[in-house]
């Protein structure tokens, strides 16, 4: 088996692995919101028509969210002759990602990618609404018809795969050290006790950090709008101004917990996986009673790609069932394809040594595979009709980060 | 002929750096001029309305960040200027043959890039770091005692990152001085101290304000140390105009923010100038 790396998206992943058969059991994720306006109807036909195969794509993805050997792009070119041009881990922050090929969009000039993969966050649904996404042609899609989760296709934003397809899915949560706290954590409430101040450390991201305030107010993101965003930025400046949050993170939270910086604080579950595992930790992670909040990377195709056939036929590889089973072995997200998990059980079973052992605990991790209770109180983000309410909710939550 | 060429001569030659500016310098400044009096949305696009409220609402929102990097920028320029002039003052009048490598010495961690060092800084500074992890354990410090995320914190970043900006200029002014000069003072039975407050600083003053000139831009508008050493109550408009742009794609906000920024430094270093005048500045600065 593959050497394993570790690093952040790395350790997001190990979040997932699990739940296929838990979260696909529990389809009906709370909160989805409302269904989204597709496209016109002839979008699809007026963008595919006259494309064909140019035999070469060039894949934009984040880091460590493939083996880095690439065993399924070398199968793919293998058994397509499509060249992978290039397969680039270049995105690593929504916001920044967007800024960086906003430019090029807009003047409709290629941003050298046919892939790329993003999160259900603003700037999906800015990417979206500024028609800077290929509406996808789901008869060049069969093994994603054939065997990707159903409930996928209801994710609120992107009501029946317009524009996407998921490349996996995590869960955010809380992680605490039990040591310091002194005993166990398990709602939101705990992140608002004053006897944790200056040891709280809640994500810089507005939409995590919102969704947290709503459920912490007892909202469901999906059912929210600016009222509700009000009351939960009150919240979450009232936990402010305690001086409870030690500071608003992005990615080094995980080195603030190591680092007893922080006791407790909101968290992908994967890292907290990751981190006991690498450093010998024994961080503790939860979702809280109240809630929280499950998020998906998606494979879309910017609208002025040059190879977007062969982009297509690349997405629709990594829904067959062998390729996502192989892929989610590295990755060990939450795979969107159902049947993955049976030959991922096989291949566990046919290993041996520390390889066994390794995806033993993986398989048996309560981190990895949490319950379906969990998955009960898993949200989607809060989501967006307008790009004014896109820019309302920045606004109300952006000042708690930068205060 | 002669006369048009002459006539002409100083603008060719004014040409290169003229281009330059307005390349690099104009341009860019009237694009974000532009953008910070437009409405709009990333999605719809920005239209230019000459809506100056961004600047009246930037303002309002982040004036809190606005002073306090101004606040910060002056504290780290003032213990700057304490902390260079005696360095700068000792290697410039006992560092005898060796002064060059005891400024090579001064420079040296600055070899390393800005951010890594600040990172460092990160790690020596950490609650459970080396540093303080002893001093609680032994009962010295509160448990929930730490640095990290402090105002302190963020100053002595920017007080470490800018050092060299302030020790070489005070250098360069303090070596040119001549020895006899203060051997004179001495003889006219100047105190030490008198000496030094009288022909000392006055000379040395150039070197001060290239000093401030270079530091306290650059120190006001940082975000680095902000970002890696500080917390949410230590934030410096440089990340709200980072924040602003790549975040929200809220770009008229981070123009004006930006422009305003730009504004009131170049306010305070005319008034710095004034006080203090600039010829000697340029002495300094060609030397």
């Amino acid at each position: 088996m593959t050497q394993r790396r570790f690093g952040r998206r790395d350790a997001m992943r190990l979040g997932g692995m699990s739940a296929m058969g838990a979260f696909l059991a529990a389809c009906g994720v709370e909160g989805q919101g409302k269904p989204q306006a597709s496209v016109a109807p002839d979008a699809v036909a007026k963008f595919w028509n006259g494309k064909v195969k140019n035999g070469t794509v060039d894949f934009a993805n984040w880091p460590l969210y493939m083996d880095p050997k690439r065993p399924e792009l070398k199968k793919f070119t293998a058994k397509t002759g499509i060249k992978i041009n290039s397969y680039d881990e270049v995105i690593q922050e929504m916001g920044p990602w967007f800024a960086k090929v906003q430019p090029q969009l807009s003047a409709g000039q290629s941003i050298g990618y046919d892939l790329m993969v993003i999160t259900n966050s603003i700037q999906f649904g800015q990417f979206r609404d500024a028609g800077f996404l290929a509406p996808l042609d789901h008869s060049k899609l069969p093994n994603y018809v054939a065997n990707a989760a159903k409930s996928y296709s209801q994710s609120a934003y992107d009501m029946g795969n317009v524009f996407s397809i998921p490349w996996a899915s995590g869960i955010t949560g809380i992680a605490y050290d039990e040591k310091k706290t002194g005993r166990p954590i398990t709602k939101l409430a705990d992140l608002w006790d004053p006897a944790f101040k200056g040891k709280v450390g809640m994500f810089r991201d507005l939409q995590e950090l919102g969704n947290f305030g709503l459920l912490a107010a007892g909202i469901k993101p999906g059912e929210s709008g600016e009222a509700e965003w009000k009351k939960a930025a009150a919240k979450l400046r009232e936990q402010k101004d305690a001086g409870i949050v030690r500071q608003y993170y992005d990615q080094t939270y995980i080195d603030a917990l190591g680092k007893g910086e922080v006791w407790i604080t909101q968290a992908w579950s994967g890292d907290i996986f990751q981190k006991n595992v690498s450093d010998g930790t024994d961080f503790k992670f939860v979702v809280p009673e109240e809630g929280g909040t499950i998020w998906t990377d998606n494979m879309t195709i910017p609208i002025t790609a040059a190879n977007p056939v062969d982009a297509i036929t690349l997405m629709d590889f990594f829904y067959e069932v062998e390729n996502a089973a192989t892929l989610a072995e590295y990755i060990n997200y939450v795979c969107p394809v159902p049947g993955a998990q049976a030959v991922m059980k096989k291949h566990a079973a046919e290993a041996s040594g520390e390889d066994k052992e390794y995806l033993t605990s993986v398989a048996e991790s309560p981190l990895v595979f949490p319950s379906e209770a969990d998955y009960a109180k898993l949200h989607y983000y809060v989501d967006f009709n307008t790009a004014e309410e896109q820019q309302d909710f920045s606004k109300i939550f952006d000042p708690i980060v930068l205060g | 002929m002669g006369r048009v060429k002459r006539t002409l001569a100083p603008y060719l030659l004014v040409l290169p750096g003229g281009l330059w500016l307005l390349m690099f310098f104009a341009v860019p400044m009237a694009t974000m001029l532009s953008l910070s009096l437009q409405e709009g949305d990333i999605v719809n696009g920005y239209v230019f309305t000459g809506h100056w409220q961004t600047y009246v609402e930037a303002i309002s929102d982040y004036q809190t960040q606005l002073i306090r990097s101004l606040v910060y920028g002056v504290i780290a320029t003032i213990i700057l200027i304490v902390l260079a002039f005696p360095a700068a003052y000792w290697i410039a009048f006992y560092g005898g043959k060796r002064k060059a490598t005891y400024l090579f010495l001064l420079l040296l961690p600055f070899f390393v890039s800005f951010v890594l060092r600040t990172i460092s800084w990160r790690l020596i500074l950490t609650d459970d770091g080396f540093l303080l992890s002893p001093l609680k354990d032994v009962g010295l410090l509160p448990e929930n005692f730490h640095i990290l995320g402090t105002s302190a914190a963020v100053i002595g970043g920017l007080v470490y990152n800018f050092l060299p900006f302030m020790v070489l200029p005070i250098y360069v002014a303090l070596e040119r001085i001549d020895p006899r000069v203060v051997e004179a003072a001495r003889d006219l039975y100047a105190t030490p101290i008198t000496a030094f407050r009288k022909v000392i600083l006055p000379l040395a003053l150039p070197g001060v304000f290239a000093g401030v000139l270079m530091t306290f831009i650059p120190v006001s508008s940082d975000y680095v140390n902000s970002e890696v050493l500080g917390s949410s109550s230590t934030t410096m408009i440089g990340q709200v105009i980072q924040s602003q742009y790549l975040s929200s794609s809220n770009y008229p906000t981070a123009s004006a923010l930006s422009f305003t920024l730009m504004a009131v430094l170049l306010v305070g270093v005319f008034s710095y100038a004034r006080a203090l005048g600039t010829e000697d500045v340029m002495k300094v600065a060609t030397r």
